[in-house]
């Protein structure tokens, strides 16, 4: 969810308001939130390892990346950390790192040494990545509200599907 | 549509022949590959065209694919729910894939190919849930046929592949060879002597893990336990398979050792129990599905123990499947209740014991 104030950095904060009797709701990201004086972070107790707490816990609320998604499916990581499952094959070259780290956790390793596979009609594969480009390109114009060129790409986007045999 | 069982090459389950080895204790051995079709996105993201022509691009190659030449498709988003739940309770498809948690339909291009050797369940979580059954133990005999399988497939649809990761899957829990290798077990002789919890513990420090008779989410009934590897990487499919068929060999061995212990020291307490078993299932009038399930591993028990002789392993491999719930409504031709069902259920288990006994039912 997006900030409700800058509209550009993701929401981490849900803030509710009761103003004379009315009730107001706010999801507003870390840099407005503390524009509007609203800390953030749990506030410590003084205590010698306080600070390190703190530091600990700053560093656990901005997961470097979270909000990265995949161009070919739109997934995000955010989204994976939720659901548990990936949107596409690409997901795995987007989250790279992470999910080298997380594959080694849940296996002991992260490297295939099982059977090796060759893609029988590697011109199929042309395709696949000509069309995440595209789904890319799509997003974007859709972002950006250029409708027009939404529609041409998403047509662009059908003819190639359907050269699938 | 209607679901025609006769198109079925051996009801989708030949595994029940208890014909392979340790047949009495160890029902079936299973692997299955997940694999996803590159060029679309994972089955959850797809849009329903996605799915379709997932669809019809693994039934184009039908014809080329040896291990799936004689197989039926059968489409689970044109079924009602009771044809959807009979398939699960064949074991020829997930719970996912049949859409049963949920009250909405199964997703369009939900199906399932199924010949006399080998199943695939498309748009599954992954697009391709590729299995393989074998009665008995035979794990490395499933293996040999999924791989066939697997690389007849493959040869013809382009699967999404990963030097490093290997076969990409949905679930990072399954990436890397895509494969678990599974035995459904029956271990009433280590239930008994309480020895089962001590066995359990040591197959999780061993990579393995176990699930109940429906595999993920499923309890465990019966004393049936379907135990497989735990891991998908790191390891091949070869190692994989060799080190779940030595330790699961050793498990048929404790049970064997506990059922003799059982003899040896509560002889006519055993013998009562199973005879007692034996009874409620030939004269009971109404048949709760658990009760059922944990009747008929008294009496496979008492099988396996020579305790009761002219039942075969077979019929009471068919009676674990064939009186479950969806089976039972559709020869009634309808949706059961609960009650009608159990009902059904005690009449199709009592049918079927007295021919077996040479006796008429009463």
């Amino acid at each position: 969810m997006l900030c409700d104030q800058c509209h550009e950095r993701d929401a981490v904060l849900n803030l509710t308001q009761i103003v004379e009797n009315a009730v107001t709701q706010l999801h507003l990201c870390e840099k407005c939130a503390a524009e509007r004086g609203i800390e953030t972070t749990v506030s410590m107790p003084k205590h010698p390892l306080g600070e390190f707490l703190q530091a600990v816990q700053q560093q656990a609320l901005q997961i470097p990346g979270d909000a990265a998604r995949c161009s070919y499916c739109g997934t995000s990581l955010r989204d994976f950390r939720a659901s548990g499952r990936l949107g596409c094959a690409h997901c795995y070259g987007a989250f790279e790192q992470s999910l080298r780290d997380l594959l080694r956790r849940v296996h002991g390793s992260a490297q295939h040494v099982g059977r090796a596979y060759e893609v029988p009609n590697p011109e199929l594969l042309e395709r696949d990545t000509s069309l995440g480009a595209l789904r890319a390109q799509l997003q974007k114009a859709i972002d950006n509200e250029e409708f027009e060129t939404a529609a041409r790409l998403r047509d662009e986007i059908r003819t190639l599907e359907l050269t699938v045999r | 549509m209607t679901l025609d069982l006769s198109l079925l090459p051996d009801g989708g389950v030949p595994w029940l022949a208890a014909s392979g080895e340790h047949a009495d204790i160890v029902l079936s051995s299973r692997i299955r590959f997940a694999r996803n079709v590159a060029g679309y996105a994972f089955t959850a993201r797809a849009r329903d065209g996605e799915r379709l022509r997932v669809l019809a691009q693994v039934r184009e190659t039908l014809p080329r694919v040896p291990s799936l030449v004689d197989a039926v498709c059968l489409r689970l988003d044109e079924m009602t729910v009771i044809e959807r739940q009979l398939l699960h309770e064949r074991h020829l498809v997930s719970k996912e894939l049949a859409a049963l948690d949920s009250t909405a339909d199964a997703r369009s291009g939900a199906a399932v190919l199924v010949s006399s050797d080998a199943g695939v369940m498309i748009n599954e979580e992954d697009h391709l849930r590729l299995q393989v059954f074998r009665s008995g133990f035979d794990v490395g005999g499933a293996f040999q046929a999924a791989t066939k399988l697997d690389r007849e497939l493959g040869g013809e649809v382009p699967y999404a592949f990963h030097r490093e990761f290997g076969f990409l899957t949905s679930c990072p829990t399954n990436t890397g060879t895509g494969m678990r290798a599974s035995v459904l077990i029956h271990l009433p002789g280590l239930v008994l002597t309480q020895e089962i919890a001590k066995v359990l513990q040591g197959l999780q420090q061993m990579g393995l893990t176990y699930r109940g008779l429906y595999g993920e989410g499923s309890e465990v009934v019966g004393n049936f336990f379907q135990i497989s590897n735990q891991t998908t990487m790191g390891r091949s499919e070869d190692e994989l398979t060799e080190h779940l068929t030595r330790v699961v060999k050793r498990v048929i061995e404790q049970e064997e050792e506990a059922r003799r212990v059982l003899l040896r020291d509560a002889g006519y307490i055993i013998e009562d129990k199973l005879w007692r078993a034996y009874g409620t299932l030939r004269h009971a009038r109404s048949l709760p599905a658990d009760e059922a399930m944990n009747l008929l591993s008294g009496v496979r028990l008492a099988v396996g123990l020579q305790l009761l002789s002219g039942l075969s392993v077979y019929t009471l491999n068919k009676l674990l499947i064939f009186s479950q719930s969806a089976h039972l409504s559709l020869e009634a031709g309808r949706t059961l209740t609960e009650s009608e069902a159990n009902l059904a259920r005690a009449r199709h288990v009592r049918q079927v014991l007295a021919s077996e006994a040479g006796l008429a039912d009463r």
